[in-house]
C-alpha cells in the first residue's frame, strides 16, 4: 500500500487517536464538546475538521452524532444555540442532546434548525462513519460498514479494511472484506494471484466486479489489451459471460416491472373513466381535473398534518375520494342530467367544467406546484442486487391499483348498486320500468368514478407534479386505455393498461421515449380497425351509440 | 317547464352577447407611459409566467411610488397570451398597437419569443426577454436579461470538471430549442477538453415526461463504470419532479452522481418535495440565499407586496428588476420612451444587480452577470459552492459551434447589426437588405 | 331547394354570409383607398385578427361537414389543420432563402444549427408554390382518405371513432416535437419574410391575405351547401340519422362518409395554409387534442349541421377570446367555461338555434 500524502484529516485523525491515551477524562470532554461547537461554523473546512475531530474524540456518542448529521437530525436550537439530535415524533421534534445524550424532551420543528451539509462533506462523512464503525461490536454493523466504504473504496479504507481482516472474526464480514480486497488483488503484479482474484470474484453480483472485469478485456487507446496475460484475459471473459446471462435476466424483470408500473399509473387514471365514460356513456373531459382534485387534497391532508407525513396519505385516500366524489355528484346533478341522450355533448359540457376546475385551483392554490412530500415508507427501492431494484412508490402503486380494481369489482357486482348500475347501463327504460331510480343512480355511478379519479390522483401526487396541468397530462392516454380495452368492460381497463405499459416500456431501449408512444399509438389505431370495439367488446343492446 | 326553459334560453344568450359587446372602453389619461407585460396566466406556462407578471407589478408600482418616470406615471397593460404561441404575436402586436406600451417585459419560453420576434421588429417596439436562453439571436428590439450559455452552462461545466473531477456525462434535456443548443455547445466544449465520445451521454425526452423508469436505470448504468459521473439537466419544468423522484427511489444520490440543472430554481424547487434533491446542483446567476442588503431589500419588498412570506424569488425574477430598472435608467439618459431613443441609451447602462456587482447592457443587448452554483438544501434554497470571482459577458453567438463562431452582434456603430458575420464582414439577419 | 330559396327562408344566414362579404370587401378595399391614420383605415392589429378568426371558421366550417352532417366527432380535425398549415410553412421557409441567421440559401435556419448537410427529400419541391399549394390540400386529403377507409371500412363509430381521431393528432403532435423529423421541433417554421415575391409583414399583402381568406370561406360555404343539399348530402344526412338503415337500403355507406371526410380535411388544410402567413408560426402545439376539442366547441357554440352556424362560433368564441385574456387575464377561463356548459345546457342546437324556429332535432 502507498502511503496517503494528500489526505491530510487522515493524518490528523491518526495523531489525534495517538494524543487519546494522555488526555483525561474531562479533557476528552472538553475536546468533544468544541468539536461540535466547532461543527456549527459556516465554513466547510471548518466543518470538515469538526467531523475529525468529533470521530477521534469520544466513542459511541460521536457515531451517534456523526450518523444524526448525515441524516439531517443534528439540530440547533435557535434559542440556546445548542447542538441537539432530534428524533420526529407527532408534535415534533423529541431532542437528545448531542454530548451526552440527556433527553431533552420535544419541541416544536420550527424551534430548530438543521446543520446543513455538501456533498464533499456527506462522502467524508459517510467514510468517516464507515472506519468508526468497523469496531463495532455488532456484526451486522461491521458488514454495513464494510460495504459502506467498498463503494467508495480508496488506499486508506483498504489499508484499513486489510488490518481489520486479521482481527474479523465474523464470517460474513470476512468475505465482504474479501470480495473487496480480492478487487484490489486484481492490480497485483503475480497472475496467480490475479486469477485466484477472478475465481473469488465471478460468482457475485456486484458492480464493481463487472466493472473491473470489463476493463480487463478491454483495449486501451493504443489497441493494447489493459491485461496483458491472455490467461487472466480469458478467464475474465469466462466469468463474464456468466455474470453476462444474470444481467439480462435481471434487465428482463427490470423491464417488466417498468411496464407493469407504468400499466399501473395507466390503468388508476383509466379506471374511473371505464366507469363515468364505459359504464355510463359520458366522455367525461374533466376526468382528468378530478383526478387533480384528488392530488390536491392529498396536499391538503399533508398540510394538516405535517407530523404525520406516512399516515397522511393513508388519510387522503377516503378524503379524496368523498371530495372527487361529491364534485362528480355535483357535476352529474347539475349539468350531466340534462344532457343524457346526448352523449357527446357531455364532452362539451364537461370541457368547460374542467376549464372551470383548472382555473379554480389556479385561484386557490396558485398556479404553482405544491409540493407533496413522499412518506418514508414509500422512498426508496427494494434493492435485490446491484442490478436489480425495484423502487418502492412504483411497487406500492401497483399493489395499489390492483386493490382498488379489485374492490371496484365486487362493488359492481356484488352490491345493489352494483347491481343497479349494471341495470341501467344495459337498458336505460326497462330499468327504470322496474323500479329503478335511475336519476340517484346516475348520481352515485358518477360520483363513484369521479372518487376513484380521486383516488388515482392521489397516487399520482406521489409520483409527478400536483399542480393545475395535473389532469390534462393524463386525460388523452386514459381514453385510449378505456377505448383500447373496450368501453364499459372493467377488465379490459386492466389488460388493456397493463400490455400498453409493457409494450411502452419494451420498445422504449429500441426507439426513445417518443417513438415508443408513437408507435403505441399507432398501434392502437390500427388495432380499432381489426377490432372495432375494442380488446373486450360489451355485448347487448347498450352497444349502439 | 317548456316557458321556462326557453326564457332560460333567452336569457342565457343575452349574457353572452352582453358580455361579447361589452366594449373595453376604460379611458386612460393620456399621461401615463404604459408598459406591456406579456406573460402566460393560464395554460402550461402559467406555473412559471404568473410570478415575472406579479414582479413586473411590483417594480412598477415601486417606480411609480418614485414619482414615475419622466414625470408621468408608469401604468401596466396585463394580458395573457395563454401560453399559446401565435395568441402570443397576436397580443405583442395588440399591446404595441393599440395600447401603445413602451415597452414589453414578457416571454418565458423560445417559442414564444420567437413567435412575438416578426413582430416586435415590423412595429420597432422594445421587448425586455428575462429568462435564460439558448442564444444565436440578438435583435435590435430584444434585451436578453436571462443568461446565454456561456453564463450558465460552460462554468457549470467547468465546475464540475475541476472541481468534483467529473469523468462522464450525461446530458439529458427536454426535446426543444435551449436543450438541444445547450448540449451541442456542451458536447463541442467537452471534446475540446478532451472527453471522448464514448463518455457522453445525450439523451431528449418530451414535455412534461413522467415516466422516467427507464432512463434513470439507463444513467444509472452509465454512472457505474467507476469513474465519476454526472448529469447536466436541461429538463423542463414539469418532467423535473419525476426525474428527480425517479433518481432519488432509485438510489442516484448527489454523492453518486450529481445532476447540475439549469431550469430548477426557487420557484420550482418550491412546489416539489426536496428530500431526494438535496446535495444536486444548479447554475444560476442569482440565488434567493445570497447574502446581500440589495436581495434582503428585495425579497422583502416582493414578500410584501405579494403579501405571502412563504412565497421565493428566483433567477428571472432578477432578471425583469435588472431589466426594467436599466429600461428606466436608459429612458431617463434619452428623455424620452421612443424606441430608437431607448436603444441607443441603454447600451452601456450600469445597475447594480442583487448578488453584490453591477450588472451593464452590452453592445449585443446581453448583459453581464456572476455565475453561481448552488447545492440544493431541504429548505428548497440553495447554498452557494462556487461562484464566478468577476461577472461574464453574455455572448449572443457562441463560440462552440462551428457556424456561429465568425458571427458577433454589435448594435453600436459602424457594425450595427445582431448578425455580423466578421469573415464575410456581412449582416445577416434583421438587417438584410 | 335553390340556393335563392335557402337565402329567402333563412334571413339569419344571409345576413351572416352579407356580413362576410362586407368584412372581405370592405376592410382590405378601405385600406388601399384611405391613408393610413383615417379613421375608415383599419390597423395592421385588426386586419390579422379578423384573418385569424376567418381561418378558424373555415376550419369550424369543414368540421361541420363531418359532424353536423355525417354524425362523425372528429377530435383530431386540427391535425389537417396543422398539416395544411405546415405544408404553406414548408414553402414560407425555403422562401427566406439566404436571409436567415446562418445565411444558407438551401438549408432553414433551425437545419443548419442541427448539422444537417442536405435538404431531407420531404422538403423537395416546397419551393415552389404550386407545388406547396397542391400539397396543402393532398396532404391532409390522403391521409384523410388513408384513416377514413381503414375506419370506415371497419364499421368503426361513435366514441372509439372520436377516440382514434384523437389518437392521430396525438401521435402526429408527439412525432413533430421531435427535432429530428426535420420540421423545426417545438419552435416550428416561423421568421418568414415574404410569400410569392411580396414581403409578408407589409400592410397590403394582410388586406389581400384577409380578402383571400373571406373569398375562400365565402365559397367554401357555397360549394358545402351545394354538397349538402345535393342527393349525395342527403344521403350523408341519412346516414348521420341511421346508418343501419341507409345501409339496408343498399348504399355503400363508408363510401359516402370518406367522400365527405377527406373533403372536410382538404379545407381544413387549405385553412392551416391561410392561417400561417397571417400568424406568422406553425408549431406542433396545433396538433394538440385539446385544439381540436377547441374546434368542437366552436362548431356546437355556433350550432351544428348547419355550416354558417360553425362560422359564427368560430368568431364569437375567438373574439371571446381575446376580449377577455386582455381583459380580464386572471379569471377568463372561468367566462369560457360557464359559456361552454351554459351553451350546451341550455341551447342544444347552440347560438343559431335561437334565431331558428325548428323542431326538435335529435342527435
Amino acid at each position: 500500500m502507498k502511503a496517503n500524502s494528500r489526505n491530510w484529516p487522515i493524518g490528523l485523525l491518526l495523531a489525534l487517536i495517538l494524543m487519546l491515551p494522555t488526555l483525561s477524562i474531562g479533557q476528552e470532554e472538553d475536546a468533544f464538546a468544541a468539536a461540535l461547537s466547532q461543527l456549527k461554523t459556516a465554513s466547510t473546512s471548518d466543518r470538515s475538521q469538526a467531523i475529525e475531530l468529533v470521530a477521534a474524540v469520544k466513542q459511541p456518542q460521536a457515531v451517534i452524532v456523526l450518523q444524526a448529521l448525515l441524516d439531517g437530525r443534528l439540530l440547533k436550537l435557535k434559542s440556546t444555540d445548542q447542538l441537539v439530535i432530534g428524533t420526529e415524533s407527532d408534535i415534533g421534534y423529541q431532542l437528545a442532546d448531542a454530548l451526552d445524550a440527556k433527553d431533552l424532551g420535544t419541541v416544536e420543528r420550527s424551534a430548530t434548525q438543521k446543520i446543513t451539509l455538501t456533498n464533499s462533506l456527506r462522502t467524508e462523512l459517510r467514510k468517516t462513519i464507515g472506519r468508526l464503525q468497523l469496531n463495532d461490536a455488532d456484526a451486522a454493523i461491521r458488514l454495513a460498514a464494510v460495504n459502506a466504504l467498498a463503494k467508495a473504496v480508496d488506499e486508506d479504507g483498504l489499508a484499513m479494511l486489510q488490518e481489520h481482516l486479521n482481527s474479523e472474526q465474523d464470517e460474513q464480514v470476512q468475505k465482504a472484506i474479501k470480495l473487496t480486497l480480492g478487487l484490489e488483488q486484481l492490480n497485483s503484479p503475480s497472475k496467480l494471484k490475479r486469477l485466484e482474484a477472478i475465481e473469488l470474484l465471478k460468482a457475485h453480483a456486484d458492480q464493481n466486479i463487472v466493472n473491473r472485469l470489463n476493463e480487463l478485456v478491454e483495449k486501451d487507446d493504443q489497441g493494447q489489451y489493459v491485461e496483458a496475460d491472455s490467461d487472466v484475459r480469458n478467464a475474465a471473459k469466462t466469468a463474464l459471460v456468466s455474470i453476462n446471462s444474470d444481467l439480462q435476466l435481471y434487465a428482463g424483470i427490470e423491464t417488466l416491472f417498468f411496464g407493469l408500473s407504468l400499466g399501473a399509473v395507466l390503468v388508476l387514471s383509466a379506471i374511473g373513466l371505464a366507469i363515468t365514460f364505459g359504464v355510463m356513456g359520458v366522455i367525461n373531459m374533466a376526468h382528468g381535473e378530478l383526478m387533480m382534485l384528488g392530488a390536491y387534497t392529498t396536499y391538503v391532508t399533508q398540510q394538516l398534518m405535517p407530523n404525520h407525513l406516512g399516515l397522511s396519505i393513508v388519510v387522503a385516500i377516503p378524503a379524496a375520494f368523498i371530495i372527487s366524489g361529491l364534485a362528480g355528484i355535483i357535476i352529474e346533478r347539475g349539468i350531466i342530467r340534462f344532457l343524457y341522450g346526448r352523449p357527446l355533448e357531455t364532452l362539451l359540457a364537461t370541457f368547460g367544467v374542467s376549464l372551470f376546475l383548472q382555473q379554480t385551483v389556479r385561484s386557490i392554490f396558485s398556479p404553482l406546484n405544491r409540493s407533496v412530500t413522499t412518506p418514508e415508507w414509500m422512498s426508496g427501492a427494494l434493492q435485490i442486487n446491484d442490478f436489480l431494484a425495484l423502487t418502492w412508490n412504483r411497487f406500492y402503486i401497483l399493489v395499489f391499483c390492483l386493490l382498488v380494481f379489485l374492490l371496484l369489482l365486487q362493488i359492481l357486482k356484488r352490491t345493489r348498486l352494483g347491481l343497479e348500475v349494471r341495470a341501467v347501463a344495459q337498458n336505460r327504460p326497462m330499468a327504470k320500468a322496474m323500479g329503478v331510480p335511475t336519476g340517484r343512480v346516475d348520481a352515485l355511478t358518477f360520483g363513484l368514478g369521479s372518487g376513484i379519479a380521486g383516488v388515482a390522483g392521489v397516487a399520482l401526487s406521489q409520483i409527478t407534479n400536483v399542480g393545475p396541468n395535473l389532469g390534462q397530462a393524463y386525460i388523452v392516454d386514459s381514453f385510449m386505455v378505456v377505448v383500447f380495452g373496450g368501453v364499459g368492460n372493467l377488465w379490459g381497463t386492466l389488460v388493456a393498461g397493463f400490455s400498453l405499459g409493457i409494450a411502452n416500456k419494451l420498445l422504449e431501449p429500441y426507439a426513445g421515449a417518443v417513438l415508443a408512444k408513437i408507435l403505441v399509438l399507432v398501434f392502437i389505431i390500427l388495432f380499432i380497425q381489426k377490432r372495432p370495439r375494442g380488446l373486450f367488446p360489451q355485448q347487448g343492446r347498450a352497444v349502439e351509440g | 317547464m317548456k316557458k321556462l326553459s326557453t326564457t332560460l334560453r333567452k336569457l342565457g344568450l343575452v349574457s353572452v352577447l352582453a358580455g361579447l359587446t361589452f366594449v373595453t372602453g376604460t379611458v386612460r389619461a393620456e399621461d401615463t407611459i404604459k408598459v406591456g407585460v406579456l406573460h402566460s396566466l393560464s395554460g402550461t406556462m402559467a406555473i412559471s409566467e404568473t410570478t415575472l407578471k406579479d414582479t413586473m407589478l411590483m417594480l412598477i408600482d415601486e417606480q411609480n411610488k418614485k414619482g414615475g418616470l419622466l414625470g408621468k406615471k408608469l401604468e401596466a397593460v396585463v394580458v395573457d397570451p395563454a401560453s399559446n404561441w401565435p395568441l402570443f404575436a397576436e397580443k405583442a402586436r395588440e399591446l404595441l398597437t393599440k395600447d401603445k406600451v413602451a415597452a414589453i417585459f414578457g416571454c418565458w419560453t423560445s417559442v414564444s419569443r420567437k413567435s412575438v420576434l416578426p413582430v416586435i421588429e415590423e412595429l420597432n417596439g422594445l421587448l425586455f426577454y428575462p429568462v435564460q436562453y439558448e442564444g444565436e439571436e440578438s435583435s435590435k428590439n430584444v434585451f436578453y436579461t436571462g443568461a446565454a450559455p456561456n453564463q450558465q452552462a460552460i462554468p457549470a461545466v467547468d465546475y464540475l470538471m475541476n472541481d468534483l473531477k467529473v469523468k462522464r456525462w450525461v446530458l439529458a434535456g427536454t426535446d426543444y430549442v435551449y436543450p438541444r443548443t445547450t448540449n451541442k455547445i456542451l458536447e463541442a466544449y467537452l471534446k475540446s477538453k478532451g472527453v471522448s465520445k464514448k463518455d457522453i451521454m445525450i439523451n431528449y425526452t418530451p414535455f412534461g415526461h413522467s415516466d422516467w423508469q427507464s432512463i434513470v436505470a439507463d444513467i444509472k448504468k452509465f454512472g457505474s463504470t467507476g469513474k465519476k459521473t454526472a448529469v447536466v439537466s436541461t429538463i423542463n419544468g414539469d418532467a423535473n419532479v419525476p426525474f428527480y423522484k425517479e433518481l432519488g427511489n432509485q438510489g442516484i444520490s448527489a454523492e453518486k452522481i450529481p445532476v447540475i440543472a439549469f431550469s430548477v430554481g426557487e420557484e420550482e424547487l418550491s412546489g416539489m418535495d426536496t428530500k431526494p434533491l438535496v446535495g444536486h446542483l444548479a447554475a444560476w446567476n442569482y440565488f434567493m440565499s445570497i447574502d446581500t442588503t440589495k436581495n434582503a431589500a428585495f425579497i422583502n419588498q416582493w414578500h410584501e407586496y405579494i403579501k405571502n412570506p412563504k412565497r421565493v424569488t428566483n433567477d428571472p425574477m432578477e432578471a425583469h428588476y435588472i431589466g426594467f430598472n436599466m429600461w428606466v435608467k436608459a429612458v431617463e439618459k434619452a428623455g424620452s420612451v421612443a424606441p430608437d431613443a431607448v436603444q441607443k441609451a441603454i447600451i452601456g447602462i450600469e445597475f447594480p444587480n442583487l448578488t453584490g456587482g453591477t450588472s451593464k447592457m452590452l453592445p449585443n443587448h446581453h448583459i453581464s452577470k456572476p455565475v453561481l452554483i448552488g447545492e440544493i438544501q431541504d429548505d428548497g434554497q440553495f447554498s452557494t459552492v462556487w461562484q464566478t470571482n468577476t461577472l461574464v459577458d453574455g455572448d449572443a453567438w457562441s463560440d462552440f459551434l462551428p457556424e456561429s463562431k465568425p458571427i458577433i452582434a454589435d448594435w453600436t456603430a459602424p457594425i450595427n447589426c445582431g448578425n455580423f458575420n466578421t469573415k464575410t464582414k456581412k449582416c445577416s439577419g434583421q438587417n438584410f437588405k | 331547394m335553390t340556393l335563392a330559396n335557402g337565402f329567402k327562408n333563412d334571413k339569419l344566414m344571409a345576413s351572416v354570409m352579407a356580413l362576410l362579404a362586407a368584412i372581405t370587401v370592405l376592410i382590405p378595399l378601405c385600406n388601399w383607398v384611405f391613408p393610413v391614420g383615417s379613421p375608415l383605415y383599419f390597423s395592421a392589429y385588426t386586419v390579422s385578427v379578423l384573418g385569424k378568426y376567418l381561418c378558424f371558421a373555415l376550419l369550424g366550417m369543414s368540421l361541420d361537414l363531418v359532424w353536423g352532417y355525417c354524425g362523425i366527432l372528429a377530435l383530431g380535425h386540427g391535425a389537417f389543420f396543422a398539416l395544411g398549415a405546415y405544408a404553406m410553412g414548408m414553402y414560407l421557409m425555403r422562401q427566406i432563402g439566404n436571409r436567415g441567421v446562418y445565411g444558407n440559401a438551401e438549408l432553414p435556419d433551425f437545419m443548419v444549427f442541427l448539422d444537417w448537410k442536405e435538404l431531407p427529400w420531404y422538403w423537395y419541391g416546397f419551393d415552389q408554390f404550386w407545388f406547396a399549394a397542391l400539397m396543402v390540400v393532398l396532404i391532409p386529403g390522403v391521409l384523410a382518405f388513408v384513416f377514413g377507409w381503414l375506419a370506415f371500412r371497419s364499421r368503426v363509430t361513435g366514441v372509439y371513432l372520436s377516440i382514434i381521431t384523437q389518437a392521430l393528432t396525438y401521435a402526429l403532435l408527439l412525432a413533430f416535437f421531435r427535432n429530428e423529423m426535420g420540421f423545426g421541433g417545438n419552435n416550428g417554421l416561423t421568421d418568414f419574410k415574404e410569400i410569392i415575391g411580396f414581403n409578408i409583414h407589409s400592410d397590403n399583402v394582410r388586406a389581400s391575405l384577409l380578402m383571400l381568406t373571406g373569398l375562400t370561406l365565402i365559397s367554401a360555404y357555397f360549394v358545402s351547401r351545394w354538397i349538402t343539399l345535393s342527393k349525395l348530402g342527403r344521403v350523408v344526412t341519412a346516414i348521420r340519422d341511421h346508418e343501419m338503415r341507409v345501409r339496408f337500403l343498399g348504399y355503400r355507406v363508408e363510401m359516402f362518409k370518406l367522400w365527405v371526410f377527406v373533403f372536410a380535411a382538404m379545407l381544413a388544410g387549405l385553412a392551416g395554409a391561410l392561417y400561417v402567413p397571417q400568424v406568422g408560426i406553425i408549431n406542433p402545439s396545433e396538433f394538440s387534442p385539446l385544439n381540436s376539442l377547441e374546434i368542437v366547441i366552436w362548431v356546437a357554440i355556433g350550432g351544428r349541421g348547419t355550416i354558417y352556424g360553425a362560422i359564427v362560433g368560430a368568431v364569437l368564441v375567438n373574439y371571446a377570446k381575446t376580449l377577455l385574456t386582455g381583459w380580464m387575464p386572471e379569471i377568463w377561463l372561468f367566462f369560457l367555461g360557464t359559456t361552454f356548459i351554459l351553451v350546451t345546457v341550455f341551447l342544444p342546437d347552440g347560438l343559431l338555434g335561437l334565431g331558428r324556429n325548428r323542431k326538435e332535432q335529435k342527435s
